[in-house]
């Protein structure tokens, strides 16, 4: 009995159920009494009743299954010792689950004369679309075959209970039917909870970010000790080729860490003046026509997807700075295609929409008063700009540039293709630097294992600078809301 | 007159102006207006160059050179040994280039002596015609002894050249199309018989090493299904976590941490989405690696906060004097927030949503942590089988570095970019079609 067939009858339990609540709460109306309910919150208390335990039932139980399967499994595969073929116990598991995936597609005759070896069996499954490793070994077969029957038993037991809750929440459901019933009150009730759940995803998956990446990071720190990582000065992570053994190597954050705030000060110092004036121009001098245009036309830089914006640091600004450099010294290109400035300027270019929309938003929230107190003493207007509209929109413009920057130090995409992968510690910004993210992305694409220190290092990055962007963020909206109201 | 000769001599008599600077300041005033026209300008510029740069390296994608050639399927080179009713392998493994190569030869002349030039001719047109002469013949075998015309793709070297992307003008050891190639080449043309032809290609094939047999069919395929989804998944789930932040949360401390869980998800890097990704999605729950569906799942989360606040902006847009008029006439709260404010607020909701698609489409680094950087030349049937996206497929064609990619990632950045525009101006019209002031 697959889960699947047990949710379509579940639901088609809860529809028939649906319908009967219905009926019910229409023929109990016998007009003497004023209904509590309307006839369809009758008709949906049973739906829920009895759909929606019988649902979570299942979802429960495939879990459980799961771990279960898994424990017998282990249970039953050999013990590890040091001339265990494969290289671990959960590479092991997903070769047994995936002979069981493929000798679940067999028939009922190539079943009963089962090959006994993996050699005979691994052509058999890949001719019904399995493909197995070629490393599989002969005593994972009746493994595998004593998986699908626990998983068939598991699955039947499960069914049959999913169902007995089914019925038994639809009878409970329709036996409440009763003119004065509060069934709309208990549907609400659903709904609130629903919508409480729904709101809680998001506390789950701050959790599960800083949950998943501190497992790893506290698994990768005991290979390699957190004071050389991050004190370390050189980045060589030394990809363990197979079997060169206790190679080990070195995990430095110091490079990438100044590699990337090297590159979001060049991007910051281009978008900040940029952005900045634009904003004050557009909310203080434009007339409306220009700035229905100007104003759409930033903003389409916002809309662009940073891979846009990496291509063309790679295909055009990159090539265009060396060339223009080659031209200045007369042969010498001494600004490299991929470097710090390449991609600094190219992010920072990405960065301008946003420094200009979220200035000119506060700039726009400076009360007009000040304004005209300050040009009716007798001040141009960039005299009150200057001394009197910035002043007082300083608190938000801080919050607003450092919202900026943390965006500069978790982008990705342009770095991973404009500033290089090599892990330099230099202050040239006509040479290449990494970051910490185009690192995340070298590290983790490709074949990988999980439990070598060169993958685990990703997340250990990855937590730092989830927490480098958390602090900016929050000291960000600290600074915006002491500030906010000062002038109002 | 008197007044003019007299005015001097007042003027003196008045005591002199202070100097209050204003030149200076006029100056100065014209000056910072004009940084900020600069700003304005640097930033327009670059919106220029950018989009200038990817149409006028990418719009030549969309046409690719193919060559007419009137191919004998000549039996004795399909099937030598004549088992093709026996062996269907035959028909598989036949060396379907050589017919194309001798079709060539035949048109131009080439004597089949002359194996430099044969080899030669062989480069004229892309090894994708194996495929599709296979295709052909598979599909109806009773085609083999027949001459049939058919439009074969040509390399990607002599597509540049024929492109005009090419300098013909240097030495040929230094370029990779000979002279004996352009004057081939030129002579087709002359006949008609090498044109330009719209690139369906590009569109219909999965990944390959070779550039003309290259396509995006792959990944925009990925991309419905994550786009899906995410619509699926983000919409009913952000909508709902709004209604109950805004109209039924009470001031505590569970909603305060919600609030500021949702303003930091908004500012957390993508790129540590795919690591959450990769340890909850692949790593604990055992999900395949390169599947649309944990893309999707990925991007939702990613998309959620950016809905939930449009959402909630939406809702709190709907005047309070709606609320009350439905209570007021015995609604109940959630009977006042399903029947009357979500319908009000639904255009406002519909907007920022397809706002968050289009954000969630170009977004490109958590997907390559989740193993989305797949070589997947065969169309994903279900969102559990490997796949790439648009964005992905970008990135990888831009670490090519054949000239034939650069121009196919242009390509694929204007179908990208169009994707996008379209879904920006939908929710622009919406945002003008139904907008209503209270």
């Amino acid at each position: 009995m697959s889960t699947s067939l047990v949710f379509v009858i579940v639901l088609a339990i809860g529809v028939i159920g649906y319908f009967l609540g219905r009926q019910r709460a229409v023929s109990k109306n016998d007009g003497s009494v004023k209904p509590h309910s309307l006839p369809h919150y009758h008709a949906w208390w049973v739906f829920l009743a009895s759909a929606l335990p019988a649902i979570l039932f299942l979802v429960i139980w495939a879990g459980a299954t799961n771990i279960y399967l898994e424990r017998s499994a282990i249970a039953e595969l050999p013990v590890r010792t040091a001339d265990t073929v494969i290289a671990s116990q959960s590479l092991e598991l997903g070769m047994v689950s995936g002979i069981a995936r493929g000798l679940g597609k067999l028939t009922a005759d190539e079943v009963t004369n089962l090959p006994q070896t993996f050699a005979e069996l691994r052509p058999l499954l890949s001719a019904k679309g399995v493909a197995l490793a070629p490393d599989g070994q002969d005593y994972m077969i009746p493994i595998a075959v004593e998986w699908n029957k626990n998983t068939q038993r598991a699955n039947y037991i499960g069914g049959i209970m999913a169902l007995l809750l089914a019925v038994g929440g639809a009878l409970y459901g329709l036996s409440g039917v009763h003119v004065r019933a509060r069934a709309r009150n208990n549907v609400e009730r659903v709904i609130l909870g629903a919508l409480l759940a729904a709101s809680t995803i998001a506390i789950l998956t701050t959790v599960g970010i800083i949950l998943s990446m501190l497992f790893q990071t506290l698994t990768f720190f005991q290979s390699v000790s957190p004071a050389s990582f991050f004190f370390g000065t050189v980045w060589d992570p030394r990809f363990a080729a197979a079997g060169s053994g206790g190679s080990q190597g070195q995990f430095g954050l110091i490079p990438l860490l100044a590699g990337t705030l090297y590159i979001a000060f060049v991007a910051m110092l281009f978008a900040v003046p940029v952005g900045l004036f634009s904003a004050i121009y557009m909310a203080e001098y434009a007339s409306r026509g220009v700035r229905s245009v100007v104003k759409p036309l930033l903003e389409v830089l916002a809309g662009i997807p940073t891979i846009v914006y990496g291509f063309f640091a790679l295909v055009t600004v990159g090539p265009f700075l060396r060339d223009l450099s080659a031209a200045l010294s007369g042969g010498y290109a001494f600004i490299q295609a991929q470097s710090v400035l390449t991609a600094g300027i190219v992010m920072g270019v990405m960065l301008i929409p946003f420094v200009s929309s979220l200035s000119d938003d506060i700039i726009t929230a400076v009360p007009q008063s000040l304004r005209d107190g300050s040009l009716g003493l007798g001040s141009t207007r960039s005299e009150t700009i200057r001394r009197v509209v910035l002043p007082a929109a300083l608190p938000g413009i801080v919050g607003a540039l450092l919202l900026t920057a943390s965006r500069a130090i978790g982008e990705t995409m342009i770095v991973v293709l404009a500033a290089g992968v090599a892990a330099n510690l230099n202050i040239n910004p006509f040479e290449a630097m990494t970051t910490i993210t185009v690192k995340i992305v070298n590290q983790l694409t490709g074949d990988l294992e999980f439990n070598s220190p060169q993958t685990l290092v990703a997340f250990a990055l990855g937590l730092t600078l989830f927490f480098i962007t958390l602090g900016m963020n929050i000291f960000a909206l600290y600074i915006v809301r002491k500030y906010r109201e000062q002038y109002e | 007159m008197t007044d003019i000769a007299l005015n001097p001599a007042a003027a003196s008599a008045r005591p002199a102006r202070r100097d209050i600077g204003l030149k200076r300041r006029y100056a100065a005033e014209r000056r910072f207006k004009l940084y900020g026209i600069a700003a304005i300008a640097i930033g327009i510029f670059f919106l220029i160059a950018l989009l200038f740069s990817v149409f006028s390296n990418g719009y030549t994608a969309f046409w690719q050179t193919e060559v007419n050639l009137a191919i004998n399927l000549d039996p004795k080179i399909i099937d030598p040994d004549n088992k093709r009713a026996t062996d269907p392998n035959v028909l598989l493994t036949a060396n379907y280039p050589v017919l194309a190569r001798n079709a060539l030869a035949e048109k131009l002349g080439v004597a089949q002596t002359d194996k430099p030039g044969l080899r030669e001719l062989g480069k004229l047109f892309s090894d994708g015609v194996r495929g599709q002469l296979r295709e052909l013949v598979v599909a109806n075998p009773n085609l083999i002894g027949t001459t049939q015309n058919v439009w074969v793709l040509t390399g990607a070297d002599i597509d540049s050249a024929f492109k005009g992307q090419i300098d013909l003008s240097v030495d040929q050891s230094r370029r990779k199309v000979s002279d004996k190639q352009v004057e081939w080449m030129n002579k087709l043309k002359a006949d008609g018989a090498m044109a330009q032809r719209f690139n369906t290609g590009l569109f219909t094939y999965g990944a390959s090493s070779r550039p003309e047999t290259s396509g995006l069919s792959v990944a925009l395929i990925g991309s419905l299904y994550m786009m899906l989804i995410v619509l699926g998944l983000s919409l009913p789930i952000g909508v709902a976590a709004s209604i109950y932040l805004e109209e039924y949360a009470k001031k505590n401390r569970l909603t305060d941490i919600i609030e500021v869980n949702i303003n930091n998800l908004a500012a957390v890097p993508s790129i540590v989405f795919g690591l959450l990704g990769l340890a909850v999605f692949i790593n604990f729950l055992h999900m395949p690696r390169s599947a649309s569906l944990v893309g999707g799942l990925v991007l939702t989360l990613m998309t959620l906060p950016t809905i939930i606040i449009a959402t909630r902006a939406a809702l709190r847009a709907v005047p309070p004097s709606i609320r009350a008029a439905a209570l007021g006439i015995g609604a109940s709260k959630t009977q006042m927030v399903f029947h009357h404010v979500l319908p009000l607020a639904a255009p406002g909701i519909l907007t920022g949503t397809i706002i968050g698609l289009a954000h969630a489409l170009g977004e490109t680094a958590p997907l390559l942590l989740i193993g989305m950087v797949a070589f997947v030349a065969n169309n994903p049937v279900t969102p559990l089988d490997p796949s790439t996206a648009l964005p992905v497929q970008i990135y990888m064609w831009a670490n090519e570095a054949e000239r034939a990619f650069v121009e196919r990632t242009s390509g694929a950045i204007i179908v990208l970019l169009l994707f996008l525009a379209v879904m920006n101006i939908t929710a622009i019209l919406l945002r003008r079609r139904f907008e209503r002031r209270w």
